[in-house]
């Protein structure tokens, strides 16, 4: 393998992993937080992908400002359905958070499948971004792709002020430590939820969104990437936004380089580096409290 | 542990009652039952690990594929196989792959471990989905179903005696499980797993054999599935699969093991009533997973225990 | 002295916590060895070292001469060491003789023998009906354990302990939240106990510990500052300064 081959390889996967980052920090913050294993996580991508296709058309090269609109409505969404379903949750055991989350799932992908039907769309990318840049003398690289990798590093960024400088910042790590004593501190548990999961359904419907250029807008991407946002969260950790990123990215180059090593197989490299973890480190790569 | 009398000869009954239900069903509710009794085999080896270990796993479908394609990659391209070999061969090959996902998966604890299982049940997907091995997404066909001497599997009548015979031994099995020793530290390891290592149990190892036993039966009705149907695809691997019997095993009851063949039973109707156009009008038949969805919601908000909980609720309320 | 149980050195450290630092004590048959200490002594941290559940940070854990530290709980369970536990962790859904069954059934556990019911086992049932009649259970034993009074749990818990016939006895807090009544019955029991077994008692209730103890041990900030006779523990200006205060 050359140097440029090599680069664009390394970019596929940083990209894939600050992608994946985006989804699994929500699922990860909703668990932390809230102690609820949520399986429909993967439909908010899935949701963020489908609008995207429905919303590009009505914003033409308006990208970013699309992008926004996704954002405020995915945790519109998030806020009423925590409020109307998610908050029932909480006390619940696993195996009943586990069940309704998977009947959660299926009645999101029949009412897709009622508004917007079956079918695998295409959506394209914004033409300021549509172009390549060169990469040495043989190679193009997308600019798209280098956006979808800043935008994520961008929230990411974003993500990791609010956790640690703002005063919902603060609540937030006091909540994923002790969910009690937040409480008896007197601060409105029930809309700190609220916000909280509101947040993690915009960050994996805006990964959706900033996914959907890239690959296909296709019926079951929901299942697939919370599947292996499962596997990020159980190497990084619950709760745990950095190690999130320390997994994310792991299973990002493991994804990216075991596809151009081992074709056929390449699916399951990442399981099998889940494997080698669990032999090796059962509690997870930077395990905080969980 | 055990309940009154009148519920220590209802599987009897209903036993006999099964082994005569083909002589006066038609043949389109007799496929029913037989599939009900198939599933009611996969319900029950969940419910080991589930109901009587405390394992709350969500990749136990990958046990019944693994069974499944066992049994027809493992059958002789055009002649029968030897139906007693190629069902201990299907068991063998799911019980490894429960050997190697438990090794690793009970390493970890609640929510960790149910997202491990699921992961290594996705790896076994991903295998027979993008490899050859499978054939891949469009699946294999059985060619010619196990037969042995005047038994032969492709014949509906014998298939079914199969699938009963299969179901009962399963049942009493595990009914034989649970009065044990081996069975009493399981529950002991679900109620308080720290109790029992205290109290000198390597819980670990108990744990592994029940997952390896669990998967092992799951590969049993693998088997059975995969000569019901002379047909194996992917998706019998995926985590719909594995939802769907965790499902049954909630709508009838956990902790109890007629609570997996009453869960088998209503899924399977459920599923065929949703289905059925006449019934429920042409789009939500289309998407029955809809209706689908709302039930499992309904019921787990309402019925956490299942069937059996509503039958001790009535008898309560009626006494 | 005959030590069956003791540790050198014992060590815990949790990221810049030392929560036990370099304890060394010892546990003799036929005596009841008390840890008392305030909140944050280090006095659950060193039994759960002891008991095996805590990996250790540092120094050496010795049952009869060979070194365990480094045995998971369930071996030094079978090898011997018995613990009870401050929360009670029976299982309230089982019998009071199915409990102690269970905890009896360790040594006796032929896994593989599934046509046997457990129910019958001629190792363990016998085992259990003395472990209830030494705590005082035995009229309760066909009861769900739920269904038991506070101070009848926290004696489950003992015969729970003693039915893997332990030679050590780790007990954590077993009078705790008991009456007057109660806790003079458990008394009696350990009393009783003392002959056959090595007992640690980490206990908060001072007249307990100084009319039942034969040594007193008083940890401080994770600490050791003094092992002795009770009466000599009393008059200790450390330990007066220390801890005891008014109780002195």
């Amino acid at each position: 393998m050359d140097t440029a081959t090599f680069l664009v390889q390394c970019l596929n996967a940083v990209q894939y992993g600050l992608l994946l980052f985006l989804v699994a920090s929500g699922l990860t913050l909703i668990f932390g937080i809230m102690g609820v294993i949520n399986l429909a996580h993967g439909s908010f991508y899935m949701m963020g992908a489908y609008l995207a296709f429905a919303l590009a058309p009505l914003f033409g090269p308006n990208f970013l400002l699309m992008l926004l609109a996704g954002i405020v409505l995915s945790a519109a969404f998030g806020y009423l359905l925590e409020w109307a379903f998610f908050s029932f949750l909480y006390e619940r055991e696993h195996l009943q958070q586990v069940l309704m989350t998977y009947a959660l799932i299926l009645v999101f992908e029949e009412a897709r499948s009622l508004l917007i039907g079956n079918d695998v769309h295409g959506v394209p990318a914004p033409p300021w971004l549509a172009g390549t840049l060169p990469l040495g003398e043989l190679m193009t690289y997308p600019v798209y792709r280098l956006f979808a990798s800043a935008a994520c590093i961008v929230v990411g960024g974003g993500l990791y002020l609010v956790v640690n400088r703002t005063r919902l910042g603060m609540m937030i790590r006091a909540g994923a430590s002790n969910r009690d004593m937040v409480r008896g501190l007197g601060i409105d548990i029930t809309r700190l939820y609220r916000i909280v999961f509101a947040g993690g359904v915009a960050l994996a419907a805006l990964a959706g969104m900033i996914a959907a250029p890239m690959s296909s807008v296709y019926p079951g991407m929901g299942g697939h990437v919370l599947i292996i946002c499962f596997v990020v969260v159980v190497i990084g950790g619950i709760g745990s936004i950095s190690g999130a990123l320390v997994a994310s990215l792991l299973v990002g180059f493991v994804d990216t380089f075991g596809k151009v090593f081992f074709a056929e197989l390449s699916g399951i490299g990442v399981y099998l580096l889940m494997a080698v973890i669990l032999v090796w480190r059962p509690e997870g790569l930077m395990r905080r409290g969980y | 542990m055990a309940g009154t009398a009148t519920w220590r000869w209802l599987p009897l009954v209903v036993a006999a009652v099964l082994a005569v239900l083909p002589s006066v069903l038609t043949p389109y509710t007799s496929d029913l039952v037989t599939k009900i009794i198939v599933l009611a085999v996969f319900a029950l080896s969940l419910e080991l690990l589930v109901g009587m270990t405390g394992l709350v796993s969500l990749g136990h479908a990958a046990f019944l594929g693994i069974g499944a394609y066992t049994a027809v990659l493992a059958s002789p391209e055009y002649d029968a196989a030897n139906p007693l070999l190629l069902g201990l061969a299907c068991v063998g090959a799911a019980a490894t792959y429960a050997l190697f996902v438990g090794a690793l998966s009970l390493r970890t604890r609640g929510v960790y471990f149910i997202m491990v299982t699921l992961a290594f049940a996705q790896m076994a997907y991903f295998v027979f989905h993008d490899t050859p091995l499978g054939g891949g997404t469009d699946g294999i066909y059985l060619n010619a179903r196990p037969a042995l001497g005047d038994f032969d599997s492709g014949e509906k009548l014998h298939f079914y005696y199969l699938a009963l015979a299969a179901l009962v031994g399963t049942y009493g099995l595990l009914a034989l499980l649970r009065r044990s020793r081996f069975g009493h530290a399981l529950a002991g390891i679900r109620v308080n797993e720290q109790r029992m290592r205290a109290a000198g149990f390597a819980t670990y190892l108990y744990k592994l054999a029940a997952f390896v036993l669990a998967g092992a039966l799951a590969g049993l009705a693998g088997f059975l599935l995969a000569v019901k149907d002379g047909y194996v695809n992917p998706e019998l691997l995926s985590w719909h699969e594995s939802g769907a019997v965790l499902l049954m095993i909630i709508l009838g009851g956990i902790g109890h093991l007629r609570g997996a063949v009453i869960g088998a039973a209503a899924f399977v109707l459920l599923k065929e009533l949703y289905a059925t156009p006449a019934i429920v009008g042409e789009v939500l038949a289309q998407h029955w997973q809809l209706t689908l969805g709302f039930t499992i919601i309904a019921f787990v908000a309402l019925l956490p225990r299942g069937l059996i909980g509503l039958s001790a609720r009535l008898r309560a309320v009626t006494r | 002295m005959n030590t069956l149980l003791s540790c050198h050195g014992l060590t815990r450290v949790f990221g810049g916590l030392t929560a036990v630092d370099r304890a060394t004590l010892d546990f003799a048959l036929g005596e009841v060895h008390a840890v008392i200490g305030t909140n944050g002594a280090g006095k659950s941290t060193l039994i759960n070292m002891l008991s095996g559940e805590m990996p250790v940070s540092g120094g050496r854990i010795m049952l009869d001469g060979q070194d365990i530290t480094r045995w998971p709980q369930p071996r030094r369970a079978r090898a011997g060491i018995g613990r009870s536990y401050q929360r009670t962790t029976i299982f309230p859904e089982f019998t009071v003789l199915e409990n102690c069954r269970l905890s009896a059934q360790a040594a006796h556990a032929r896994p593989w023998a599934l046509w046997e019911a457990a129910a019958a086992c001629t190792g363990s049932v016998p085992i259990a009906r003395r472990a209830l009649a030494a705590a005082g259970l035995a009229e309760v034993a066909a009861s769900p354990a739920g269904s038991l009074s506070h101070g009848g749990k926290r004696q489950l818990e003992i015969a729970m302990c003693l039915a893997t016939e332990p030679r050590v006895l780790l007990l954590d807090e077993p009078l705790a939240g008991m009456g007057s009544e109660e806790t003079e019955r458990m008394l009696a029991l350990l009393a009783t106990l003392k002959a056959g077994h090595a007992i640690l008692l980490v206990e908060h209730d001072m007249d307990a510990v100084f009319r039942i103890a034969d040594r007193i041990t008083v940890m401080v900030n994770g600490q050791v500052i003094a092992t002795d006779a009770p009466q000599a523990i009393r008059a200790n200006p450390q330990v007066q300064v220390a801890y005891l205060g008014e109780h002195g």
